[in-house]
This record gives C-alpha cells, structure tokens and sequence, in this order.
C-alpha cells in the first residue's frame, strides 16, 4: 500500500532553518491541554488544533504543547494549564477556541494572565 | 463523544497513559460487505486478566488503574448502537488490541470524524516519543501513515516542529479526500 511521504522536504528544511529553532530544549513556555475522556467529549481536540494552528501562523518555536489526563474537574472542560518559566503554573477552564486564542496572545506572548478565565494559579498534580 | 475520530483520540490517549511507543490504528471502510472496522494495537504495559472482563462496565474505575474509564465502554455501546461489535485483547506487559465493528450504512454508526486532526493532536504532543502507525483502507484504496519512516525522511528536523506539523495536516486531509 502506497505510504504517505513528506515531499517538499527541502522547502520545509529551509523554512524551518530560517526561524531559530528553539524548540529542542529551551522552552519559554509549556500548554498542557487536559485531553481525558471529558475533556475530548467537552471539544479539548478543538482547543489544541487551535493552539497548534494559531503556533504555526505565528511562527512560534519556543512553546511545547502537550496533553495529560482527566485533572477531576470534568465539569469545566475543556482545560488547559499554561506555564511560563519560572512562573507558577496557571489552569484556565470552560475554554473555547477563541478563549484559547486570547490565552495564547495576552499571556504566553506578552505575559499577562487573563484573570476571567482562570480556576487557579500554582502547582497541579494530574493523574 | 460525537464521532469515531474522537473516541480514537480517547483510547490512544489510554495506550500513551499504558506507556505504549508503538500505536497502530486501522480503519477499514468495507462498504462491499457494509463493516466498518476500527483497531487500535499498542505495546503498551497491557491490562491484566481480572481487570480485563470488567473494562467495559462504565461504572468500573478505579484511581489505581487509571487506564480505565469511561472512554471504553462509551466505544463499546457506540457499536452496539450500530449493530457492530466489540473486543478487547490484552497480555500483561505485551499491550492491548481494541477492534470496533460497525455496520456500516447502519443510521445509528458514528460518521468517522476528521482523522487528521487526531492524528496531528497525536504527532504534535506525543510525536518525539511515540510512533504512530495509521492506515486507511476504503475498498481497495487506501494510504499507510507511519511517523517512523516520516521521522528518518525529516532527519535532523523535529516532527512536532510547527511548520513540519501544517504540512503533515495538508498531506493527511489530501491523501483522505482521495479516498
């Protein structure tokens, strides 16, 4: 069966070369996207194609974006948790794509928390 | 969940949880013999027997096993609704297969969903340290997607680099349009 192949290989070596590549190790900022069973029923996988796409048009190299599981709020899917270094991290709820894409452009870019969506600011243990 | 794609997204999630590296998922679109047919295989730590026949119960849980919640039992009655089937194998230390069937023009059957955003949430939060395997098979078309061999093709390049995932995305929704 046929594979999918990446192609244009050299186009994307040269894009990817002409924006520093932060992205192995030196990390200014971490999005945790609470991907459990509620949090994907609650729209999670539209919150993080989101981030991903709004990360790509923006050309950022130095945010990783990951996902864990349920965190025992199921009510307040989707969520995400946002960590700046050196900072405490910070978990916003009841999100939506454009709530996410706000969070993206007041806090991880400039680095003001927006308060009216937060649950919390400090540490968090995930099971 | 309102589609398959969604769920695949949810119960890879637990092969990733079971500290799987390898994930297969298959999705075989038979409309000949009207079967939809979904697996996903993963070398995961594997489920032991005991806990095995109770997985599917929703109202089992337990926080020591947190593989195991409601995102099994809600596939399993999204085949029931269509007529289809459901099962699961698993070998302590080994990892666990899940194969969903569906009748496939069946009204109740969950549309597929967009795989390709699943796959892309996969690849971009897990990529570096999990390969994926994924194939579609419609009739006798049909496209293998195997992260590995996209990682020695991408070289020195990061597989969740955010240009090198915007071209896995277009690549995947074509090769799916094609089907």
């Amino acid at each position: 069966m046929r594979k999918l192949k990446i192609g244009d290989l050299e186009k994307i070596r040269e894009k990817v070369r002409r924006t520093a590549n932060l992205r192995q190790g030196k990390a200014r900022a971490k999005i945790t996207v609470h991907m459990g069973t509620c949090g994907i029923a609650a729209g999670a996988r539209d919150i993080l194609s989101t981030l991903l796409k709004e990360i790509g048009k923006k050309k950022l190299k130095d945010i990783i974006v990951t996902t864990s599981g349920c965190a025992g709020l199921c009510s307040r899917e989707p969520m995400a948790t946002v960590e700046i270094t050196g900072k405490p991290p910070v978990k916003y709820v009841d999100l939506t794509a454009e709530k996410i894409k706000k969070i993206l452009n007041i806090h991880i870019i400039k680095g003001n928390i927006i308060n009216d969506y937060v649950l919390a600011i400090g540490s968090e243990r995930t099971h | 969940m309102r589609d398959l794609s969604l769920h695949v997204l949810d119960i890879v999630e637990n092969s990733i949880a079971a500290g799987a590296k390898n994930i297969k998922i298959i999705i075989n679109e038979n409309i000949e013999k009207d079967v939809l047919t979904l697996t996903i295989q993963d070398n995961g730590k594997g489920i032991d027997k005991k806990t095995l026949d109770k997985v599917i119960d929703p109202f089992y849980s337990t926080k020591k096993i947190r593989r195991i919640g409601l995102g099994l039992s809600m596939l399993a009655q999204a085949t029931k609704e269509a007529d289809g089937s459901f099962n699961i194998e698993s070998q302590k230390g080994k990892g666990t297969a899940i194969t969903a069937t569906f009748v496939y023009s069946h009204i109740d059957r969950k549309p597929i969903g967009d795989m390709a955003e699943t796959l892309i949430t996969l690849v971009a939060t897990q990529g570096l340290n999990v390969d994926f395997i994924y194939e579609h098979h419609k009739n006798s078309h049909g496209f293998i997607f195997d992260t590995k061999s996209i990682k020695q093709e991408l070289k020195d390049l990061p597989l969740n680099d955010p240009e090198v995932i915007n071209h896995l995305r277009r690549n995947l929704n074509e090769e799916l349009e094609k089907l």
